[in-house]
């Protein structure tokens, strides 16, 4: 290595320890400096992530979307801040690391019978509530009893409809066994209304006191304004740096950014697109930019004409130019989409599918193959679908205009728009969040008989496949039937998918992680407390 | 004096009145938007099963004008109920809130209300002259913006580039009064540009009206100099309209604050009702709006009576 690009390595190690450089680019910029792969991989690992935390401080965060209305029921959870603190304070399962891979909680294994019927945990024997009671198996069977039943009012009733029986073998561990066989299990754990939560002794939780067996206790809480929380000492898990955290309730965009430039908070949450440029130029303050598996969709009711014919759903898949609207709409801030509904954030994401473009001229040719020259259709959208959903519409209106379509965007209340609009209109704009993996989604949205197939889409082929690979256990077999999958909703499916738009948020430069940051939720998976440190 | 405890009296039990109608009202508004508190807190996910479960829980069932008649059987009795959401009762949610609230708006008024009134008395001595104009043209382009930008403004410029004071007012237990002073001090600010414009025109124009008396003429005459003339001869005359005003705007700091409470994040009662709204959760909306409602009541009443000790014609009728 010549002293040049050792120095260069040396620099890019430094920023990367700031959390300014990203794995990703890491690799780039060293391979391009002259060392091999291998090499540069081994690099980060020892230059970057083993940089040692230093423990200490009181992390204070600002956090959007919270509520006095906010409460303790991990059924009803609902706003980002008790996202938030649910995983300040609680644990699960399993959870989704900063790679985005699957990594145990208070589960430490798990395994499945073959045929993906049967899955057993082992619950971690150092996991401890706050109260000083270790974590037991009757603790975990009553804390998903507590989203089943008749009597449940949780809103992840569907995701464990499938379980028809928890057995706790009495040996420290807890079997699952399904009505039908699902390989994702596991990954469906670190939902954030599964938390790990106290028996009564009855087979009911204590949700009621807020307590749990996270990373850190909860000392004071006021909903709607914030909480402080201390270090839980018995913390079966890694990080937890930080002896004291807080968190602020700032719902208005405007004043978590000024918080965060004025250094009243260390971190901030959901930052605005539109001012990142000017926030990024402050030397204090850092950017986190990371793709999501959140997705704008553009169903269309491909049993309706003219959404009927193959050709038109590919002269509209054509006829949109993905780069422009991330760029002029999100302002850089989003993972462009391939018209299928599975994002580089999610597992077993095929990044070999080829990316589809702008191409107004093949768009015509398709019409012209469906005797639809000068094609007109209405879209409908809404303001608060996403931020600038009826600019973005209006843009591609603009794109397709080259092709010589027509598309007429049809502004809609916002306030109906999911009652009036949505599996309404042929032809909408929609937002999903992020859901965990590809099996979850296209099951929601994209199985012949679910209740929101959205484009009304029943390709067989890709229905055989989505039940195949549910039961699939072999992880090379699964990304083989995702490919697929992602192939035929991509070629035939109804969705045009514009774009997966980023979490993005913000942290004062004394703040670092390691550089790579989970892709679950906000602020790396909504676990920036225990995973982050002060330099 | 006995009358004016009749006209107390009386006016309070009118205002018992006006609140029943304003619970009334308050209710049945909620009642008319659209979905219902459990599909807000379950969402999107929502599902009928779910929604029904829900709504048993919270007693959502049962017909609107049973459940009014039940809230209002409590509140009678002094009792407003439980939060829906989460069960807690509606007072001890409510207190800490009204009690930042009333902090922050005794604030503002402890400024602006001397300053005004001072600033008015001082205009109507230097009326036309450069002065009057600029403080005009300041207090008008302030009260003629919104106060989320008056606030963004104060940020910018208080808090951001001088740093000068915090730009976010949270309260923190353990605070002394001082701290508290200097934290809740940008957002006091807010209110006081506000206001003043309103409380200091009429103090000009009250004074400016009386100039023109005879009784003036007559004070002028006998050689007193001009601020006398206008705080022992004018102001006394002028307070009836000043008052009325002062109170209006004294409510206004109470029921106004929503936004400021929103810029600035500052733990108040607005915050409160604006969420509760969003998850219809109507005891602490119905809770909110009538303390906003008896806030008004209470102040016109003031008013009305402070009309009336500072006019003798008043005190003794014939």
């Amino acid at each position: 290595m010549t002293k040049r690009s050792q120095d260069l390595i040396d620099r890019l190690a430094r920023e990367a320890r700031k959390g300014r450089v990203s794995r990703r680019e890491f690799m780039h910029h060293s391979i391009v400096a002259g060392v091999t792969a291998t090499t540069a991989a081994g690099l980060w690992t020892s230059k970057v992530a083993a940089q040692t935390p230093s423990r200490g401080g009181t992390f204070r965060v600002a956090q959007h979307d919270g509520n006095t209305s906010d409460q303790h029921d991990p059924g009803l959870y609902q706003s980002n801040f008790e996202i938030a603190y649910t995983h300040t304070v609680r644990a699960y399962l399993t959870m989704i690391n900063q790679d985005g891979t699957l990594g145990p909680d208070v589960a430490s294994e798990w395994s499945a019978t073959p045929d993906a019927m049967e899955w057993t945990f082992k619950i971690n024997d150092r996991a401890t509530f706050h109260s000083g009671k270790k974590v037991t198996t009757a603790d975990v069977v009553a804390s998903m009893n507590h989203h089943r039943g008749d009597a449940s009012t949780s809103a992840a009733k569907a995701l464990l409809a499938s379980v028809e029986d928890l057995v706790d073998n009495g040996d420290g561990t807890v079997t699952f066994k399904l009505a039908a066989p699902n390989a994702d299990l596991p990954w469906i754990m670190p939902d954030y209304h599964l938390a790990i939560l106290p028996d009564n002794g009855d087979g009911t939780v204590d949700w009621q006191s807020g307590f749990g067996c996270g990373p850190y206790k909860m000392v004071e809480l006021e909903f709607g304004v914030g909480g402080r929380f201390v270090r839980h000492d018995d913390w079966h898990g890694d990080g937890a740096y930080f002896d004291e955290v807080e968190f602020l309730v700032i719902n208005d965009p405007n004043a978590r950014q000024t918080a965060l430039i004025t250094g009243d908070v260390d971190a901030t949450s959901l930052l605005e697109n539109k001012t990142l440029g000017l926030l990024g130029r402050n030397p204090n303050v850092e950017i986190d930019n990371v793709s999501s598996a959140q997705c704008i969709t553009m169903p269309m009711h491909v049993d309706v004409a003219p959404f009927d014919n193959l050709d038109v759903r590919m002269a509209l898949k054509l006829a949109i130019n993905r780069e422009e609207l991330i760029e002029k709409i999100t302002f850089g801030a989003a993972t462009i989409g391939n018209d299928f509904h599975h994002s580089p954030a999610m597992p077993y994401f095929p990044s070999e599918i080829p990316q589809r473009e702008y191409d107004p001229d093949k768009a015509k040719w398709h019409l012209e193959q469906a005797g639809m020259d000068g094609l007109s259709v209405d879209f409908s959208t809404a303001d608060s679908i996403t931020t600038g959903a009826v600019d973005a519409a209006i843009l591609y209106a603009e794109h397709a205009k080259a092709a010589g379509i027509n598309i007429n965007v049809v502004r809609e209340p916002n306030d109906s728009y999911w009652a009036d609009v949505w599996l309404v209109k042929p032809w909408c704009m929609v937002t999903w969040g992020a859901r965990p993996t590809p099996d979850v989604m296209y099951t929601l949205a994209y199985k012949d008989d679910a209740a929101w197939n959205e484009s009304h889409w029943k390709n067989p082929r890709f229905n055989e496949l989505l039940l195949q690979a549910k039961a699939e256990l072999d992880d090379a077999k699964r990304a083989e039937m995702y490919h697929e999958m992602g192939m035929l909703a991509r070629d035939d499916g109804g969705t045009v998918i514009p774009y997966f738009p980023n979490f993005v948020y913000g942290r004062r430069s004394n703040v670092n992680h390691i550089g790579q940051l989970s892709p679950a939720w906000q602020m790396d998976g909504y676990r920036h407390a225990s995973r982050w440190w002060f330099a | 004096m006995g009358d004016i405890l009749g006209l107390v009296a009386k006016r309070l039990g009118l205002g018992l009145v006006t609140l029943l109608v304003v619970s009334v009202l308050i209710f049945f508004a909620v009642e008319l938007l659209p979905g219902d508190i459990a599909q807000a807190v379950l969402g999107q996910m929502a599902t009928e099963e779910t929604l029904a479960k829900l709504r048993e829980e919270m007693g959502l069932e049962r017909p609107a004008v049973v459940r009014y008649l039940d809230w209002l059987a409590g509140a009678v009795t002094g009792d407003f109920g439980t939060s829906l959401i989460d069960g807690e009762p509606v007072t001890a949610k409510i207190a800490d809130r009204f009690v930042s609230t009333l902090f922050l708006a005794a604030y503002a008024a402890v400024i602006a209300v001397p300053f005004a009134i001072a600033l008015g008395i001082v205009v109507a001595l230097l009326r036309n002259s450069i002065f009057d104009r600029v403080a005009n043209v300041v207090t008008l382009t302030s009260i003629s913006s919104p106060e989320f930008f008056l606030g963004y403004i104060l940020i910018l410029y208080l808090a951001v580039k001088w740093s000068m004071f915090p730009a976010i007012a949270s309260l923190s237990s353990g605070m002394t009064f001082l701290e508290l002073l200097e934290r809740t001090f940008l957002p006091a600010l807010t209110l006081v540009l506000v206001v003043t414009a309103h409380m200091m025109r009429m103090t000009r124009a009250a004074i400016i009206n009386l100039l023109a008396s005879p009784y003036i003429e007559m004070a002028r005459l006998k050689g007193a100099p001009p601020w006398k003339v206008i705080v022992r001869h004018a102001l006394p005359n002028a307070w009836a309209p000043i008052i009325n005003v002062v109170a209006l705007n004294l409510a206004y700091l109470v029921t106004g604050v929503v936004l400021v409470e929103v810029v600035f994040v500052y733990p108040g009662i607005g915050q409160l009702l604006v969420d509760a709204v969003a998850k219809r959760d109507f005891p602490i909306v119905q809770a909110c709006c009538l303390i906003f409602a008896a806030t008004f009541i209470l102040l016109n009443l003031a008013a009305d009576v402070g009309a009336i000790l500072t006019n003798p014609r008043l005190r003794h009728p014939k």
